[in-house]
């Protein structure tokens, strides 16, 4: 870079080695940067140390087993990846699920989608230097996982859907509990606010950066908050229903500047929707009924193929079925959000000053275990 | 499902077949599918029964015929053991899956024998999946035929049936003859652009094959020529009628005798959505990179390349992404051994 | 005490004076344990957690174990970083924090070194450090800890001129560089009332010569793993944490001092509590102040946080200047 003070000092550009091991890329993922003083000049990422071959090895099991593999995938949102399987089969069948199933799978869902956001919220703040906040964060999804651990008896990894419905009815008292923490989360988020939200340093710190246009975003296939910060009104549960989605108000939240302090903002108002949605579905759930539908024993989808998306919390979810008609998929696919928003990472580190990589990083909200697959 | 449920299975399985074997001298093929019916049949109050899956599973092209027969020789059995309610559960277990098509065969079926069971089925058979059709029809008319053959005698009716359920299968395999059938999707219209504006532009030949992937919610699906597809693509994205600006899902699948290549578009444009297959073969399997056109193409193509080795001529980096550069083959090909027992 | 300085230099005297100094070490070094301590504690009540409770009664024991732990741990040193440099950088970032403390006034009878320019001593010694670290992370041979060194080198320069500027205030108004005169300046009101905008000045340029959040950049740990210290293990790393805390002993020091009247009561009627418990106390609030700050901000950035020093704090420190000469001028009636 051309300076007006030449001071004919030879400088030159360095190759530093973010990752795989780096408390900030929120898992095994590296990252080659090429920098010259601060600035970042070309950023690669590098991926595949988490990939265990999810795919490969879906194709040696049965439908049902599969299931437990897709909450390795993304495992910040197991219940999501759940149901994407079995929505993904369910269609591919024309299986019709019970409603109490159906509302068990919403709650879950959204459920896991508050607590996938708060991981976020208190990952990205301390990527940003801010230590609390991750510990406010994690106490209030450890009263989610709680939860979880009541109804499918695991803390991360759920296993807890099933092609036809869920495995597990709620026990009882559960959705009072449940009522009792979406009411408590209510009161609590306002605090996350006075908290972060609010403070000079961090408003400043991420305003404009990481910032690109909806044709960016289109083009390099974004989902989710990533799209949403963009300006475009779209949610696959809003614009697509899936499930019973219909069923519930909630607004979409969307933004117009693209950066980073937008999609910050617009993760902790999809909170607030899913607490909407919680509400509403905890209300109007289903005392009686049945948890499974009526499913074949052995799940043999007809031959063809099936592609369905479904919006995770990190963006569009997607499973592709091959089926030859046997019980095994001929070819199993996943669309990791995670992957496909990642993309677009070295465009917006070109240029970009080193301190705010890892807030540009953070911002695109990427689990390891989804990229790599 | 669980495990306890799934052990009594084995004998109750062989009980049946043992029945059946006795009463109906069906030939050879026969009986081994009964073993296999009896399993998936009477598996409601049995669970899936699926430890005798992998011995009675005949290769690829065989066994699609396979439940039709087992239901077949199942019924036989069954109907000579009288066991009236075991079919009803039985045709339960199926009739999530039948259709239209196969509520008439369950409805000859029942002038046979079991109205019951078929007006259950009948009640349950719900806008229902064209692929499905023939598997679950063929279980009720095999039933329904079975009845009867076994009035008269068992094994000829037994072959008939083999025979006629190898025919539907064939016709199973390919969504379409079942698509028509029904009444026209939703998305019709939309398919019918598509192939209008694609054939204005690139001629005919451009397009190999549409039509309306009903077991993916109704999908317009596209199968472009694979030297076509590089333009195709451009227009796509370019055309204002169609203006496929988004492009959620690029892999591959292999065929074993074919490569395919699966994307799915959607217009935020327009809010419509196209599916799009390119063929390749597998010794040379390529095809011509979109990255130029949706930047998000880039990794997902890179990862077909890394796990199925199709080539994406255009595609500026197009290296490994998954496994590490050094490795040898691409895992998600169906005739992949790894090169290192060792790992 | 000065006034062994005064005296010839006799066995007796060079031993008392150097018992002393392994006093006061051992009084900064009890300050550090336990600042650490508390540190951990306060942090870990304001983030829901209960802190070090393992370790002795409370967790009391909890940083002497880990301090323990530090001088045990094999003593590594990288490969290709510069052999020389690299032992010498923890000295050199850890001997001026120490000895800054020499001129410090605890109460007026409790100080070392009664320096006429006081306060140009200690920023002229704490300087040094800079250069510690930078030598620190240029020997380490490591991208990451250059980059550190880098950036505390320019954080660190930069924040030293609003620093000094802000008291040039409380100098104006006191006519003496003497910490012992300025203290003695504040009997009637503390200089924090009439140096306000010097003292917040002061307050942040201080946060960022010590390194700390939410100036804690040159040790990012999201960003630069550790940053200048990121090779470094054992006793020298425990040199770096230790010159850290001890300079916040000092910073704490100076700025009670400079702005909170230091060992004076806050009233004359609570003369009653001797000056050294006073002296705690204020300090004790401002150590308190930077664990508070840490434990709910989130960190600067690089770029921000130099345009803060040169557009924000120095224009800031330089009217705060002004506006005390107009204000003494004022009141000298030259005007």
């Amino acid at each position: 870079m051309p300076t007006p003070f030449s001071t004919g000092i030879r400088t030159e550009e360095m190759v530093l080695n973010i990752g795989p091991q780096h408390p900030s890329t929120h898992g095994v993922f590296r990252l080659v940067v090429k920098i010259d003083g601060e600035t970042i000049k070309e950023a690669v990422p590098v991926m595949g140390y988490l990939h265990r071959g999810t795919e490969k090895l879906a194709e040696n099991l049965t439908y049902t087993q599969i299931i437990p593999y897709t909450d390795r995938i993304d495992y910040l949102s197991s219940m999501t990846n759940n149901y994407v399987l079995c929505h993904a089969v369910e269609t591919l069948m024309g299986l019709s699920i019970p409603e109490k199933a159906e509302f068990l799978r919403v709650i879950v869902m959204e459920m896991n989608r508050i607590a996938s956001h708060l991981v976020w919220w208190g990952t990205y703040l301390l990527d940003i230097g801010a230590i609390g906040p991750f510990l406010y964060a994690f106490r209030d999804r450890e009263t989610i996982i709680n939860l979880f651990n009541e109804l499918s008896g695991a803390r991360l990894t759920y296993n807890y859907m099933r092609i036809g419905g869920v495995k597990w009815d709620a026990p009882p008292g559960w959705i009072e509990k449940a009522k009792e923490f979406v009411q408590y989360l209510k009161s609590e988020l306002p605090n996350y606010h006075v908290l972060v939200s609010g403070n000079e340093i961090f408003q400043s710190r991420i305003t404009g950066i990481g910032t690109y246009s909806r044709q960016d975003a289109l083009d390099h296939s974004l989902s989710g908050v990533m799209l949403r910060c963009t300006g475009e009104n779209w949610d696959i549960r809003k614009n697509e229903p899936y499930s019973i989605y219909d069923r519930f108000e909630f607004d979409v939240p969307v933004a117009t500047e693209g950066d980073c302090l937008s999609r910050y903002h617009l993760r902790l108002q999809e909170i607030e929707q899913s607490i909407r949605i919680l509400e509403q579905a905890l209300d109007q759930f289903p005392e009686e009924g049945e948890v499974m539908g009526k499913v074949p024993k052995v799940i043999r989808p007809p031959v063809g193929e099936v592609y369905v998306r479904i919006e995770a919390p990190r963006g569009e979810l997607g499973v592709y079925i091959a089926s030859q008609g046997k019980d095994k998929p001929w070819r199993f696919k996943l669309r990791r959000p995670s992957f496909v928003n990642l993309q677009i990472l070295p465009k917006l580190l070109e240029g970009v000053n080193m301190s705010n990589m890892v807030a540009i990083l953070g911002s695109i909200d990427i689990v390891v275990g989804e990229v790599d697959a | 499902m669980s495990e306890e449920k799934r052990k009594p299975t084995p004998e109750e399985k062989a009980a049946a077949a043992a029945v059946a074997r006795a009463k109906a001298k069906a030939a050879k093929e026969a009986r081994e599918a009964q073993a296999n019916a009896a399993e998936s049949d009477t598996g409601e109050p049995n669970g899936e029964g699926r430890a005798d899956a992998p011995q009675a599973e005949p290769p690829i092209e065989k066994r699609k015929p396979t439940p039709e027969e087992k239901a077949a020789a199942a019924a036989a059995a069954m109907a000579k053991a009288k066991a009236a309610k075991e079919a009803r559960e039985a045709a339960n277990g199926t009739t999530s899956d039948a259709d239209p098509d196969a509520k008439a065969k369950a409805a000859a079926a029942a002038k046979a024998k079991a109205a019951a069971a078929a007006a259950a089925k009948a009640k349950a058979a719900r806008e229902a999946n064209a692929g499905e059709t023939s598997d679950a029809g063929m279980d009720e008319d095999a039933k329904a035929k079975a009845a009867a053959a076994a009035k008269a005698k068992a094994a000829a009716a037994a072959k008939a049936k083999a025979a006629a359920a190898i025919k539907s299968n064939t016709g199973a395999s390919s969504v379409e003859p079942t698509a028509e059938e029904a009444p026209p999707s939703k998305n019709q219209p939309y398919l019918d652009r598509y192939v209008q504006i694609l054939t204005e532009r690139f001629g005919k030949e451009s397009i190999e094959d549409s039509y309306i992937n009903r077991l993916s919610k109704e999908v317009p699906t596209l199968l472009i020529k694979n030297e076509h597809w590089h333009g195709i693509a451009q227009f796509l994205k370019e055309e204002p009628a169609l203006q496929f600006d988004y492009l959620s899902n690029l892999h591959g699948v292999d065929y074993e005798d074919r490569m395919e290549v699966y994307y799915h578009f959607y217009s935020y444009e327009h809010h419509h959505s196209l599916a799009v297959k390119v063929k390749t073969t597998r010794e040379n399997a390529s095809v011509s990179s979109v990255t130029d056109i949706w930047a998000g193409a880039d990794w997902n193509e890179r990862e077909t390349f890394d796990l199925l080795g199709i080539d994406f001529p255009g595609h500026p980096n197009l290296v490994r992404i998954m496994m590490p550069d050094e490795w040898i083959g691409h895992p998600l090909r169906k005739d992949y051994e790894p090169f290192d027992e060792g790992v | 005490m000065s006034s062994w300085l005064e005296q010839a230099p006799s066995l007796t005297n060079v031993l008392h004076y150097s018992l002393a100094a392994v006093a006061l070490l051992l009084v900064v070094l009890g300050f550090v344990t336990y600042a650490i301590y508390f540190e951990r504690k306060v942090i870990g009540w304001m983030q829901l957690r209960p802190g070090p409770n393992r370790v002795g009664p409370l967790g009391l024991l909890q940083t002497i174990s880990d301090v323990t732990k530090l001088l045990l741990k094999e003593d590594t040193r990288p490969k290709h970083a510069d052999k020389a440099l690299f032992t010498l950088a923890p000295i050199l970032a850890y001997s001026p924090a120490f000895a800054v403390l020499a001129v410090m006034p605890f109460t007026d009878t409790i100080q070392f070194a009664d320096l006429g320019v006081g306060v140009l001593y200690y920023i002229a010694l704490s300087s040094i450090t800079v250069m510690g670290v930078i030598t620190a992370g240029w020997a380490s041979n490591n991208k990451y800890s250059l980059i550190g060194g880098m950036r505390s080198a320019a954080q660190m320069i930069s924040y030293e001129v609003p620093l000094v500027m802000s008291v040039v205030g409380i100098i104006l108004m006191t006519g003496s560089l003497n910490l012992k005169d300025i203290v003695y300046a504040q009997q009637d009101v503390w200089n924090i009332v009439p140096q306000f905008l010097g003292f917040i000045v002061f307050l942040i340029a201080a946060q960022a010569e010590l390194n700390r959040s939410p100036f804690d950049l040159p040790e990012a740990e999201s960003e630069l793993v550790a940053g200048y210290h990121v090779e470094y293990s054992g006793f020298r790393f425990a040199m770096f944490m230790l010159a850290e805390y001890v300079y916040m002993f000092g910073m704490g020091t100076l700025i009670v001092v400079l702005f909170l009247g230091g060992w004076l009561p806050i009233h004359p009627s609570l003369d009653f509590i001797p000056p050294i418990i006073w002296f705690i106390i204020k300090f004790m609030f401002y150590v308190f102040l930077q664990f508070w700050l840490r434990a709910t901000m989130p960190r600067f950035r690089a770029d921000q946080l130099m345009g803060f020093a040169w557009k924000v704090l120095l224009p800031v420190a330089l009217f705060n200047i002004m506006l005390t000469a107009f204000v003494i001028t004022y009141q000298n009636g030259f005007m």
